[in-house]
Formats: C-alpha cells, sequence, structure tokens
C-alpha cells in the first residue's frame, strides 16, 4: 500500500470515529429521552416509542439510511450525505439505547423510589440526585456494548456515498488490484477504535470500583 | 413478471432461508445464555488471574468485526484441519461472539442487584450456588430482559453477513432472486419483513418476562 492510500484510510477512519462517536453521544441521551416517556407511561407517546423502538431496531443499518437519504427529501426534507449518516446512526443506536435505559429504569428498586417520595422530593429532583447516578454506572457495560454494535455498523453508510474506513479500503483495492492489504489494515482499524473505547469503559468501571466498592453478589 | 408471482414461485428458497436463520438464531440463543450467564459469573468471582483472561477474551471478540470472525472460522480454521459446514461454522460464529456480549450484559444486571437481597441471602447461609440459583438468576434474567432482547435482534441481523460464508439464509434468498429476475424490491421487501416478523416475536418473549417482573416484583 502507497502513502497516499494509507492518508485516505485514515481520513476513513477520522469520519467513523467521528460519525459513530457522535452518533453515540446524541443518541445514549435520546435513548433516554424515549425511555423516559416509556417510564412515565405518557398516554399516547408510550404507544408511539413502543412502535419506534419496533421498526428501528429490526430495519438494518443500511435500508434506513436509504431511506433517510433517498425517500425522506420526496418529504421535503433534503440532507447531505454526512449529516444523513448521522442521522440515520443517532436514531438508530437510540432505539437500541432506549432499551437499555429502559431495562435499567424497570429494575430500579422500588424502596428508594419511596424514600425519596417521602423525603418530599419532586421528580425532577429524584430524578437528578437518586436514579440518574445509579443507573448509568449500572449500564456502562450495555451502553458500550451498544456503542461498539454502532461503531460495526457505521460501514452501511457507504450506500449513500460517504467515505468511511470500509469505503475506503474498497477504493484502495479496486485501485491497486490488491483487496487485502487494504481490507486488513481495515480491520486493524475497527479493532483498534473499538479497543480503546472498550479499555475506556474498564478504565471507568475501575475507578467506579474504588469509589463506591464492588458491587458483587 | 408480476413480483407476487415470482416470489410465489421461489417460495421454497424463501423458506429455507427463513428455516436457517431461525435455526442458526435459535441454537444461538439456546447455548450462547447459558455459557454468558456462566462467563458472567467468571467475572465476578473467579481470581484476579482468571476473571483477567476471561475479560481480556471477551473485550476481544467485542472488538472484532463480526464478518472477520466468520470469515477466520470459516476460511481460516480448515488450515488448522478443522473443517466445518458453512451452517455449522455460522453458529459457531454467532455463539462465540454472542457470549462476549451476553457476559457483559449479565455482569451488569448483577451488579445492578439491589444489595439487601444478597446480604440477606447470605444472613440466612445460602452457598454461592444457592444464591446465584435462587436470588440472582431469576432476577437477572428478568430485569436484564430489554437488553438481551436487544442483543438476539442484533443477532438475527448479524446472520444475514453469514451469506458471504454461502450459508444460504433470509437475505441469501432474497440476493438470489434478485440476481436470477433482476428485480430487487420485491425479494428485498419480504426479507425485511420476514426479519420485522422475527424480532416481533422477540419483542413479544421480552414484553411477556415484563409481565412476569411486574407481576413478581411489582
Amino acid at each position: 500500500m502507497t502513502w497516499p492510500a494509507f492518508l485516505t484510510l485514515i481520513t476513513g477512519a477520522m469520519t467513523t470515529a467521528a460519525l459513530s462517536f457522535s452518533g453515540s453521544a446524541m443518541g445514549i441521551p435520546l435513548g433516554l429521552a424515549l425511555a423516559m416517556v416509556r417510564w412515565a407511561r405518557i398516554p399516547g407517546m408510550e404507544f408511539i416509542v413502543a412502535l419506534y423502538v419496533s421498526v428501528i431496531r429490526s430495519t438494518p443499518i443500511v435500508t434506513f439510511v436509504l431511506f433517510v437519504f433517498f425517500v425522506l427529501p420526496s418529504a421535503g426534507l433534503e440532507l447531505a450525505p454526512i449529516p444523513a449518516a448521522l442521522a440515520t446512526l443517532t436514531l438508530n443506536t437510540a432505539a437500541f439505547n432506549c432499551e437499555i435505559w429502559r431495562a435499567a429504569l424497570n429494575a430500579f428498586p422500588r424502596d428508594q423510589l419511596e424514600a425519596a417520595h417521602a423525603y418530599g422530593m419532586t421528580r425532577p429532583t429524584l430524578f437528578r440526585r437518586i436514579v440518574l447516578p445509579q443507573i448509568w454506572r449500572a449500564n456502562i457495560g450495555p451502553l458500550v456494548n451498544e456503542m461498539t454494535i454502532l461503531l460495526k455498523g457505521t460501514p452501511a453508510v457507504a450506500v449513500i456515498g460517504v467515505v468511511e474506513v470500509t469505503r475506503a479500503a474498497s477504493r484502495i483495492g479496486a485501485a491497486t488490484y490488491e483487496p487485502l492489504p487494504p481490507f486488513l489494515a481495515a480491520t486493524a482499524i475497527y479493532t483498534l477504535l473499538i479497543a480503546v473505547i472498550v479499555r475506556g469503559q474498564r478504565i471507568i468501571e475501575m475507578r467506579l470500583a474504588h469509589r463506591y466498592g464492588l458491587n458483587q453478589p | 413478471m408480476n413480483p407476487v408471482a415470482m416470489i410465489w414461485d421461489q417460495r421454497g428458497i424463501f423458506l429455507t432461508g427463513l428455516a436457517n436463520t431461525i435455526s442458526l438464531s435459535l441454537i444461538c440463543v439456546l447455548v450462547s445464555v447459558p455459557l454468558g450467564a456462566l462467563g458472567a459469573i467468571a467475572l465476578i468471582e473467579a481470581r484476579p488471574p482468571a476473571r483477567r483472561l476471561v475479560q481480556e477474551l471477551i473485550d476481544l471478540f467485542r472488538c472484532v468485526p463480526f464478518l472477520l470472525l466468520a470469515y477466520i472460522v470459516y476460511y481460516g480454521l480448515p488450515e488448522l484441519g478443522l473443517r466445518f459446514s458453512a451452517w455449522a461454522s455460522g453458529a459457531a460464529t454467532l455463539i462465540i461472539y454472542n457470549i462476549a456480549y451476553l457476559t457483559e450484559i449479565f455482569r451488569s444486571a448483577a451488579s445492578a442487584l439491589p444489595r439487601d437481597d444478597l446480604e440477606a441471602a447470605s444472613a440466612f447461609g445460602f452457598t454461592k450456588t444457592l444464591t446465584y440459583r435462587r436470588i440472582v438468576f431469576p432476577q437477572i434474567l428478568v430485569t436484564a430482559a430489554p437488553v438481551v432482547g436487544n442483543q438476539v435482534i442484533v443477532m438475527i441481523k448479524d446472520s444475514a453477513l453469514l451469506m458471504i460464508i454461502t450459508v444460504q439464509e433470509i437475505t441469501f434468498a432474497a440476493n438470489f432472486v434478485n440476481t436470477n429476475y433482476f428485480s430487487p424490491f420485491a425479494p428485498f421487501a419480504v426479507a425485511i419483513m420476514l426479519y420485522w416478523g422475527l424480532c416481533l416475536i422477540v419483542e413479544l418473549g421480552v414484553r411477556r418476562l415484563g409481565a412476569m417482573q411486574k407481576r413478581r416484583y411489582g
């Protein structure tokens, strides 16, 4: 592989990293908001969120990104490839994160909620001071799982012309007639990017274990 | 050709595809859920060197892209003298890959258990085995259900990638019909409907477990 080819891969890697990182950064809070709609049992909205999660989770990212890019313009919403890709990834991961947060909210110990009510905490305070600090700590594992799955799903947005790692690798392969080296390099890049995220998870967990003690059976 | 007639003509390959996707998903769930639970116990209970090893293995499998793992199992292992059919390689890849994710999911769920339950169990003189069997697992199988549902749906969609190692599942069927009739819309629409149907079954299961949680724990 030549030096310019290598640079193309690195640029692709930056696109992949930026897309999946900002997708997770927006999708995790959005998922929390969706889960809270279901938790609070807002009539009507609860059903809409459940339907959204059902449809989005079962739609492959490729299908969904084609929909956002080619079908939404006919409804008057025209997006350039990068924003369309980002919107797709965010909306996709939000559906999965909604289920993760919902599981956490449903499993939250009832006695703590009742104690907080008894002390006269308002619902926003209760959520901010009691619920959120505990559920995010307990759900780092599933949330990071979902971040790694999203990162591995980013090649799908190449169909609308976003040049990320996989697309860059196949371009180099097509230009040099040697597909193996760029694809091995691309695999190494994915593994490295995800390793950074997973390592980050372990470091945060270790810090939390030091601060709050391990909660082990 | 009329798309409905085309799909009807090719129903055999779609049914084979559906059967293969279902059998792959089922075997993967049946094997990887118990092993994921065992992995979670290892992560929580094992002594540091063994725990470290389990954790590194899990992190490794979470880092590797699924397709690469499938390639290694199907094309790489025969070099070492281990040759499996496409279906078996696909199933093995799905299982290995999902054990890693499920272990992490169960460990998280176990660490979110209310501490008082565990303290009560040890105050009553429960052994570790009994605590896991009667206190920990009955609770986390229910509380982790939505997240396990997520993972099963991801797994069903990942199984589509196995067409690349020649497993004849749903996406393979859609692609086969498309390349024979040069008409992409109908076969892929059928494929998406089939995947959605499978995901709805998973959701139904999760909802059942959720109802059980409400009944049992309020």
